[in-house]
């Protein structure tokens, strides 16, 4: 029977411990994550397809994405995750809530560059040189159908996965706030966790979709 | 369940920050690495070398950052079950798209198979 | 300890406070994180869904009556069948056990006060009232003729209805399942009560589980190809246009990712209803436990590469299509299992025919004629000649009417008692349950007919010589709605004038009966500490018929 003493912060009475709650979060996060896995998975299945099938013109349409961009932009995620990392270490090991905070914003810095890099650098550049199929696009020259099939993939994924980056944000946000008002400890700190594995996976995304964009068929 | 609320037998690992500014700087190599290497000819195995530091990256991050490698093994079978499917769904759905233009030719003893055609 | 026969409306002498009485007004309800309300709210959603979806069928099968149609313009009779499917697959059929019975239960059964993530259980639930609000906006406002399937380039490029409306619906609706697969996958692992092993879990829990993986590793690939098909419909450029490379057949693979699975998300949790009920009303234990345990798995599992055999005749690669052909044969064994093992339990049982054992029979004939039909579909040479023609839609009505829906009428029934304290008439209920097996059949049985003679579906006109099967089956529509009808009003008539039901009015084993009905906001007072088996009847037999199969020795 759960004692109805002292209960931790953050306790909820559907469990029997805190134990058990943990576990069940940390699960249900993974589970969640495999979701995603699968979602992002359908448009990876028909890329793998199609660059199959249409490898010149993915190459072709490879090119036109600029891979300095690219690489800072994994760069940045890649420090973002670190940063992540230590917001939550900082909890777990007791520090104060300023100190989690700072490594929390830093992560939203870094998430918003990688935003800003997109939207500035890349997106904003394609929209002139109409490249964004069915917003802005431009036949001829280089700008070939199966050119137009390549960028149908590149905006749909990393328009999906900077959906995702911004939904982090706002997730980091409300962590931000929940930090600010006491919320955790090193006895609780599960919602920092939880969105510590979303956030990892928002960067594991980028990590395959760098190569499998910018750099397909080799840059020489 | 034996254990009583609020008493926290198994605290979770704590990570020592040295691992993690490690793992960091092998990501960003990683990173660096597959740059370079689209740089050079390489033929089709640009794509292999691409592809095997990316999932390096990948492992990485999944062990350290998102603490895997001190985790049960009920995570690791639901993380090994999502690669699974998606699997399942990339390897089904080639075995369509990719055979289109394969063409079936009879050989040897499927000729037979038009006669019996012939006599029904 | 809360007296469970305290009439609902009177003053209770003693505390009677159960979930439905422990707070009122409208608000108690739309905030809820009880598992047992937002399983009631799920009801009373899906239950309108259904309606809605069921008069567009009897729209349909008054039309059929004549060759020529007899209601509609050929335009509108291709919005009717699709609303149906959409309706019924997206926001009847996949939500209908899960989200009622499953909420409702699954904690009861695991000995646990609720479910792992009740706030997420909430928004499951409005999540899927939106899509579904969505889903009706669209069909009131000038529907969608795309088949509940919605193909490219037709829905893409062509069609001039409210695909990207009814897409978005579906696609939201699709988060409510992810979320409530997530959530009973976590609720089972880690709040089983002690000694509740996994091989004592009541089977319905075991069917939940695998339905569950289904909901978590399909449903996002629907998702995400619905998405990709709306983005394709706005900007009119995507990745299923031939005009830039693109396949369409690429869309129905992702599209039957999902959608093959989906259907066994919508037989596994009847087929663990149907576990329940043949073990209660035979009392007896299930015969070969472990074996219809990991069948629900061996289901889920396999379901998810057998997809290609829709696809059979859609210009797919042979090889694929000899790949799938096999695949889906293995499907069947494990639908078999359970129907060996159904029977087998059967067997030298005590049975009774109150109305949820009459589904359960009936479940098992009609399933078992659903799915034999179905080796006719996975066989490629058959498939060519069959596919297209209502042989299909025979198949699977028989399938998830005859199947689905009769397991989750029997489920329904079976713990009535259970979620509002009082029992309905049961006269009323079996009269019901034989309409609604002569309706259905009436209806269904002359479309493998119509099918097999070469009927094309979807078609709002048929040959002449087709009229008189097509008459019968749209009579067959008729009575079988007027089966389901009755139910409603006497389930309804009984929350307020039925007798008083005590906790177990079945004597059947499980946890769920050890509590009062209906039972209190945390479920038990303590939480019990499993000692038996799932169906751990008394052998009455054993002495006189010590070697007979199943039963147990002692």
């Amino acid at each position: 029977m759960a004692a109805h003493g002292a209960h931790p912060p953050g306790f909820a009475h559907q469990f029997e411990t805190v134990t058990q709650q943990r576990e069940a979060g940390t699960l249900g996060m993974w589970v969640f994550l495999v979701t995603e896995i699968l979602f992002f998975g359908g448009m990876f299945t028909s890329y793998i397809i199609y660059r199959s099938l249409h490898l010149q013109s993915f190459i072709q349409g490879s090119h036109e994405l600029i891979v300095r961009y690219g690489a800072t932009n994994t760069a940045v995620l890649i420090f973002s995750s670190l940063t992540m990392a230590l917001a939550i270490r900082t909890a777990q090991t007791g520090k104060s809530k300023g100190q989690i905070i700072f490594w929390l914003i830093l992560t939203m810095i870094l998430g918003a560059s990688f935003i800003a890099i997109k939207l500035r650098f890349e997106w904003y550049r394609d929209y002139v040189e109409g490249l964004i199929p069915g917003v802005s696009w431009l036949d001829g020259g280089t700008h070939t159908p199966g050119v137009k099939m390549f960028m149908c993939f590149y905006f749909f994924m990393t328009g999906l996965h900077a959906l995702h980056m911004v939904v982090g944000l706002g997730i980091l946000t409300v962590l931000v706030i929940m930090t600010a008002r006491n919320k955790f400890s090193s006895q609780y700190y599960a919602p920092l966790e939880i969105s510590g594995l979303y956030w990892h996976f928002v960067d594991i995304v980028w990590i395959f979709l760098f190569p499998l964009l910018y750099l397909i068929g080799g840059r020489y | 369940m034996s254990e009583h609320a609020g008493h926290d037998s198994d605290t979770p690992h704590v990570v020592p920050i040295t691992t993690y500014v490690l793992v960091f700087l092998a990501l960003m190599l990683g990173t660096a690495l597959t740059t370079w290497v689209a740089y050079i000819d390489l033929g089709r195995w640009n794509t292999v070398a691409a592809l095997t530091i990316a999932v390096i990256k990948m492992t990485l991050v999944v062990l350290f950052f998102m603490h895997v490698k001190y985790a049960t093994g009920l995570t690791r079978i639901v993380i090994l079950a999502g690669f699974f499917w998606l699997g399942i769904m990339i390897t089904l759905s080639c075995s369509d798209e990719l055979t289109r233009r394969w063409e079936i030719v009879p050989q040897g003893w499927q000729m037979i198979v038009p006669l019996f055609s012939r006599l029904f | 300890m809360s007296t469970a026969t305290a009439d609902l409306h009177d003053a209770p002498a003693e505390p009677g406070v159960n979930y439905l009485n422990a707070s009122y007004g409208i608000r108690s309800w739309l905030l809820t994180f009880d598992h047992k309300r937002i399983g009631l709210l799920y009801l009373a959603s899906i239950t309108i869904m259904f309606v809605v979806g069921g008069v567009a069928a009897m729209l349909m099968r008054i039309h059929l009556i004549e060759p020529q149609g007899a209601l509609f313009e050929p335009e509108t009779y291709n919005k009717m069948f699709s609303t149906h499917g959409i309706i019924m697959v997206f926001f009847f059929l996949v939500p209908s056990i899960p989200a009622t019975l499953g909420n409702f239960l699954i904690p009861l059964m695991i000995g646990a006060r609720d479910v792992a993530f009740p706030k997420l259980n909430l928004m499951s639930w409005y999540i899927f009232i939106t899509g579904a609000a969505l889903a009706l906006y669209a069909t009131l406002s000038g529907g969608v003729d795309t088949g509940w399937t919605f193909y490219p380039p037709y829905s893409s490029h062509y069609s001039a209805t409210n695909v990207t409306i009814v897409a978005l619906g579906v696609f939201v609706a699709g988060f409510s399942s992810i979320l409530t697969g997530l959530n009973f996958i976590v609720t089972i692992h880690k709040m089983r009560a002690p000694g509740m092993t996994w091989f004592r879990l009541p089977l319905f829990i075991w069917a939940m589980y695998a339905t569950s993986l289904i909901f978590v590793l399909g449903t996002p690939v629907i998702a995400i190809t619905l998405f990709l098909l709306g983005l394709e419909r706005v900007l009119h450029v995507g990745i299923f246009d031939p005009a830039v490379g693109g396949d369409p057949l690429l869309f129905q693979h992702l599209f039957w990712f999902y959608s093959h699975p989906a259907v066994y998300i919508m037989i596994l949790p009847g087929m663990g209803v149907v576990s329940e009920l043949i073990t209660a009303f035979s009392r007896k234990k299930i015969f070969g436990y472990s074996f219809v345990a990991f069948s629900s798995l061996s289901i889920a599992v396999i379901s998810f590469i057998v997809w290609g055999h829709h696809m059979f005749v859609t210009g797919q690669s042979i090889y694929a299509g000899l790949v799938f052909s096999v695949l889906s044969f293995l499907v069947a064994i494990p639908s078999a299992v359970k129907v060996f093992n159904w029977t087998a339990t059967l067997y030298r049982g005590s049975i009774s025919y109150e109305a949820p054992m009459l589904y359960a029979l009936g479940f098992i004939g009609l399933f078992t004629i659903g799915g034999l039909t179905g080796l006719f579909l996975a066989s490629l040479a058959t498939d060519v000649h069959l596919n297209g023609t209502y042989f299909i839609v025979a198949h699977f009505h028989y399938i998830m009417v005859g199947g689905a829906v009769m397991a989750y009428l029997g489920g329904i029934h079976y713990w009535w008692p259970k979620i509002s304290g009082r029992m309905y008439p049961d006269l009323w209920a079996r009269i019901s349950a034989a309409i609604i097996f002569l309706g259905f059949n009436l209806t269904f049985f002359p479309q493998f007919m119509l099918g097999y003679l070469g009927m094309p579906r979807r078609y709002a006109v048929y040959p002449a010589e087709f009229q008189v099967l097509n008459v019968m089956s749209s009579a067959g529509a008729s009575i079988l709605g007027i089966g389901y009808v009755i139910p409603l009003v006497y389930l309804i008539w009984s929350m307020r004038y039925g007798p008083v039901a005590g906790p177990n009015p079945w004597k059947a084993k499980g946890l769920e009966w050890t509590i009062p009905s209906p039972p209190p906001t945390e479920n038990f007072e303590e939480i019990p500490i499993v000692t038996e088996d799932a169906y751990n009847y008394p052998v009455a037999e054993a002495h006189k018929y010590p070697d007979a199969p199943g039963v147990a020795r002692v």
